[in-house]
Parts: structure tokens; sequence; C-alpha cells
């Protein structure tokens, strides 16, 4: 039983993680329809930016643990989402009235450039970060013993998901947002702006993906540039597991996926690990072809 | 006008059918990789460019090919090019098993499948699955192809082997394009609704669409173990699919010449920025994404299928 629950709370964090990353691919679709490949790699800038800012400016000294990271991630996110907006710059405005196979093309050769982007810039070997640069504690929760950090990442990602949330339901960009997302040509005639709308997308989703690569950096201890293309997988599948384009969607996707590999690793195969979400992915879209969430679309004829 | 076209294409296969009396081994091999993702984009073609399907699980099919020559060839010492319909066949009832269920899947969640499958049978081949794939390290001592009492060895052998079986696609998918099959796809692909309307069953036409695509590429996947001799999982990843994928929409989807094209850059051009050392992946993405912002339909899109309108004019009189 104690193993379940260590197995669960260990399968919420890193759920947590997927989540946000999710919500990157999710909130571009929503307003693009495109599978923004490139999105795992800024995820993987993330975690780089993150590790050189730490131990650049040894933030956590000078601040205390707690304000040190949380400064951090601020930086790392405006970092990110900066390189957000920049890629959409360079790689997909341009492609903004083609077809969409190659948008999606242009996106798989973004990805490819921004990795090997990371691999000439820190190389090609795993990166360790510095060790307790939170305090290391295990806290008893119901008379478990579950490590702070797991707890805190849970937090964070939950903290960061309804802040989202609220965003985008109940701010004036918000509703721009979703607007965009209905009908462009609508929401133009209605006086949205739609590029500010799409930067302001490939701001804050990339910034998101920023914090869960730190994120990753400070629950594992050790990043490689290639971690980018099994994260995003991941968290792609999470994202339609949700059904695409819907922000509730990707959050309720990436927990359950979190959940659902961490408990397949420990009680069936931890070889066959990807393999189970992947199979759980196929039998839900067979049940529901437009994800848990997803709304149905009817065909216009 | 057609003529033309046809002295340019009679050209650069001539100059392609001597190439290897100029070139060094190394180039020669390279022009054999090049013809294998030839044949795979040909394959891959059918269904992502001329029915529509978003399909980035290609490399799965690949897998079940050359994994059935592989173990059939070392246990049973079938001679490897007997093995090609039998690798095309498995291959195909792989994907019709598979794909029955998931076809009606839209877009991206089809997308989302097919990367799902692809890294599922990758996985499996990992584990070893049924005890017969050999696990990480694959299966090695594959028999080198024997034709006639001859055997294939050399790669410049294996390079008439190869552009042979790419003649053979082009023409045989040539065919299949101008035949009422491929009209259906195509319709299916510009309009589904409409396409439905018309008396196309969409569902089965998509089918034999994705399972065409994957006998062929099962078929490479036999011929990729007789000139490999080795096969182990990490030649099916998902890099693998992707640059499948790539090379359609690079070439032009839809559009023979333009996967051929297709096929020489992305297996020609990591070769050519060599030089470049470890830029060399950099300028590769890079160049993917100049050349998706300068030329949106692809190098060679297809051509706008034309009717002469006295043969038009013939049948309705």
């Amino acid at each position: 039983m104690e193993q379940f629950f260590q197995q669960l709370t260990n399968g919420l964090a890193v759920g947590g993680i997927y989540a946000l990353i999710a919500l990157g691919y999710t909130m571009v679709y929503g307003v693009l329809k495109l599978i923004n490949f490139a999105h795992g790699d800024l995820f993987t800038f993330g975690a780089y930016l993150g590790l050189t800012l730490l131990t650049s400016m040894a933030l956590h000294e000078h601040l205390g643990p707690f304000l040190g990271v949380l400064v951090l991630a601020v930086m790392t996110m405006g970092l990110v989402g900066v390189m957000g907006i920049i890629l959409d710059r360079v790689a997909y405005r341009p492609l903004r009235e083609s077809p969409r196979l190659s948008a999606v093309v242009s996106a798989l050769g973004a990805s490819i450039f921004l990795q090997n982007t990371v691999m000439l810039i820190y190389g090609a070997r795993f990166q360790v970060y510095p060790r307790n640069i939170l305090p290391n504690i295990v806290i008893n929760l119901f008379g478990l013993p579950i490590p702070l950090m797991r707890i805190l990442i849970l937090l964070t990602s939950v903290v960061m998901m309804a802040a989202l949330y609220f965003f985008i339901q109940k701010t004036k960009i918000g509703t721009a947002i979703r607007a965009a997302a209905i009908d462009q040509g609508a929401a133009r005639l209605m006086g949205i702006n739609v590029d500010q709308v799409i930067m302001i997308v490939f701001l804050v989703g990339p910034a998101l993906g920023g914090a869960a690569g730190l994120m990753v950096g400070l629950y594992y201890g050790q990043i490689n540039f290639t971690m980018g293309w099994v994260y995003g997988l991941k968290a792609f599948t999470a994202a339609i597991l949700g059904g695409i384009g819907n922000i509730p969607g990707a959050m309720v996707g990436g927990i359950l996926l979190g959940v659902i590999e961490a408990l397949g690793a420990a009680y069936i195969s931890i070889a066959w690990k990807d393999g189970i979400a992947f199979l759980v992915l196929i039998l839900i879209l067979i049940v529901r072809p437009t994800g848990l969430l997803g709304e149905r679309v009817a065909e216009k004829i | 006008m057609k003529n033309k076209r046809i002295i340019i294409y009679g050209i650069l296969a001539v100059a392609l059918f001597c190439s290897p009396f100029f070139l060094n081994r190394y180039w020669v091999d390279v022009l054999n990789s090049v013809g294998l993702y030839a044949i795979l984009g040909l394959s891959l073609n059918l269904i992502v460019g001329d029915t529509g399907l978003f399909n980035l699980g290609h490399a799965a099919f690949y897998a079940v090919g050359a994994y059935t020559a592989a173990i059939l060839n070392t246990t049973f010492h079938i001679p490897i090019l007997w093995l090609l319909p039998v690798c095309g066949l498995t291959a195909g009832v792989f994907a019709v098993v598979i794909a029955r269920p998931i076809i009606h899947l839209r877009g991206d969640y089809l997308c989302i499948v097919t990367i799902g499958i692809g890294e599922i049978v990758r996985i499996a081949l990992i584990n070893n699955v049924f005890g017969i794939t050999g696990g990480a390290n694959g299966i090695f001592g594959i028999a080198r192809p024997e034709l006639f009492g001859f055997q294939i060895r050399k790669p410049q052998e294996f390079f008439y082997l190869i552009w042979f079986f790419v003649a053979v696609t082009v023409f045989f998918f040539n065919r299949l394009e101008q035949s009422r099959f491929g009209r259906a796809l195509n319709y299916l692909r510009d309009d589904e609704v409409a396409a439905e309307g018309s008396g196309i069953n969409t569902a089965h036409y998509k089918l034999a669409a994705f399972a065409l695509g994957a006998v062929w590429a099962g078929m490479v996947g036999d011929i990729f173990a007789a000139k490999m001799t080795i096969i182990s999982p990490e030649s099916f990843s998902f890099w693998e699919s992707v640059l499948m994928f790539t090379l359609i929409i690079l070439g032009g989807s839809g559009s023979i010449p333009g996967v051929l094209l297709g096929a020489f850059l992305v297996a020609g051009l990591p070769e050519v920025f060599r030089g470049f050392a470890s830029f060399r992946m950099l300028l590769f993405g890079g160049a993917m994404v100049a050349m998706m912002i300068f030329r949106t339909q692809g190098i060679l899109p297809p051509r706008a299928r034309t009717f002469p309108i006295d043969t038009v004019a013939d049948k309705t009189r």
C-alpha cells in the first residue's frame, strides 16, 4: 500500500510537469491549429538556462533557497518566453497562410535546430544540477514519508495552472485568446489584434514549458540535450489525451498520463513504461476519438 | 512540354545508372540509402500525400518487414529475396489490424496514434517480445541476397538492386495515381465529405491506402535487412518516421518526382554538410525551415490533373 502511494505521488509530480508542457502545445494548437514540435526543445532550453543562471548567479545563496528558486524560475520563464516569440517570428509567421503540413515540417526543422543549438553550446553529455538547492526534507503526510520536492513540484504546477486558467477565463487578453481560438476571422472583425494574441500565446506557452524544464532539472538532478524529444512527445500525448486545444484537458491529460506511467512502471513492467502510456492513449482514443474533454466537432458541409 | 520533361527525366535516369562507375564506395552507399528513403517516401506518400492521412509512425511497418525477413532468414534459412512478398504481407496485415480501429480519427489525433504505434513497436523490439527479436542488440547474421546464383555484396551491386526496386515502385505508384483508386484517394484528401457523398467508401479507401503503403514499407524492410545483415531497434526510431515524413513535404507532397528529390535532400544534405562536422544537423534543421518558408508547397509540387478537351468531347459524344 505504501508503495502504491509513493508511486501515486511520484506520478502526480511528473504529471504536473507533463501538464505544464502540454499547456504550451494545446494553447498554440488552439489558436494556430499547429503542432509546435519545437516546444519540447524550448523546454530543454528552460532546463539549461535554469542551470546556467543557477550556477552563475547563485541566487539561492543570496536570497535563501525558496525565494532564490522562485526568482530563478521567473527569469527562466521570461527568457524561454522570449525565445518562443522569436521562434514564432522566424519559423511560423511566414507560413500562416500555407498548407498545415508545411508548418509542421518547419516545426520539426526548428526542433532539430534548437536541439543542436543546445548541444553545441552545452555539449552532448549529461549536465548535473547542483544538489540540495532546496532542502532535502522528507515530510510525513498521513503517515507516509514523501519528499518535499515532490510536493513542491505538484503544488507549483497546480498554482501555475490555476493562474493560467484565471488568465484565460477572466482577463481581457484571455478572452481575446479564446475568441481567436474559435474563429480567427471573426475575432479580427471584432477588433482583436490576432497577431498580438498569437504573440502572447507564444510567450505564455513556452514560459510554462521553461518552468517545467527547470523543475525536471531540480527533481531529477541531471539533464540532457535530447530530453526535449521524450518530454515533448509525452506532453503532446497528454494534450491529445485531454483533447487538444482544450486547456483544462491538457491539465487532466498531463496528470493522468504521469500517474498511469508511474503505476504502470511499478506494477506492470518498467521496460514497458512508455509503451503503456501510448497504449492507454490509443485505447482512450478508440472510445473517445477527440480526447477526454474534447468536444465533438460536427462536420460542416 | 511533356516531351521536354521526359527527356530531362531520361537524362537524369541515365546519369544515375552510370554513376557507380564514377563514384567511390562511400558515395555509392549514400546513393543506396537515398534509394531506400525514396521507396519508403513513395510508400508513405500514398498515405500522407495522396490520401492526406497524417502518419508519423511509418517506421513501424518498415520494422515489421525487416524483422520478418531477419527472423525467417536466420532461423529457416529462406533466401532473403524470396521473403520479399512475405515481408510485405506481414507488414500489410499488421497495418490492417492496427489501423482498422483508428482509421476514423481525424488529423492530429491520427498523427499521435501513429507515433504511439511506432514507439510501441520499437519498445516491443527492445524488450525482445515473444523472445524472437533479439532485444536491444537486434538480429545479426542475415544472409546476403542471391540472384540467379550471383551473390550481391558490394555497394555497387546493391545500387542496382535498390534502384531497380525504386524504378518498379515509381512505375507502380504512377499507375496507381492515374487510376480510379488514385483519383478516389485524392478526392478523399481534398474533401472527405464530398467524396463520401459521391459514393466513395472513405473508411475502405483510407484503410486500403494505409495497408498498401505498409506493404511497400515492409518490402523495403526486407531489402534493408539484406543490405545491412544486422538489424536493431534503433534503426526504426521515431526519427526515421520523421525523416520519411519530412522528405515528402520538402519535395512536394503527392508528387512522385518531388518525393524522389526529397529523398536526395534528406539522405544527401547531411552528407554534404559533413564538412561542417557538429554543425551539420543544425544546418539541416535550419534548411528545413528555410525551404518550407521559400517553397511552401514543396520543391516540386504535384501538377494538377489535366484532361485534354478533345478526349473528353469524344467520350460525351
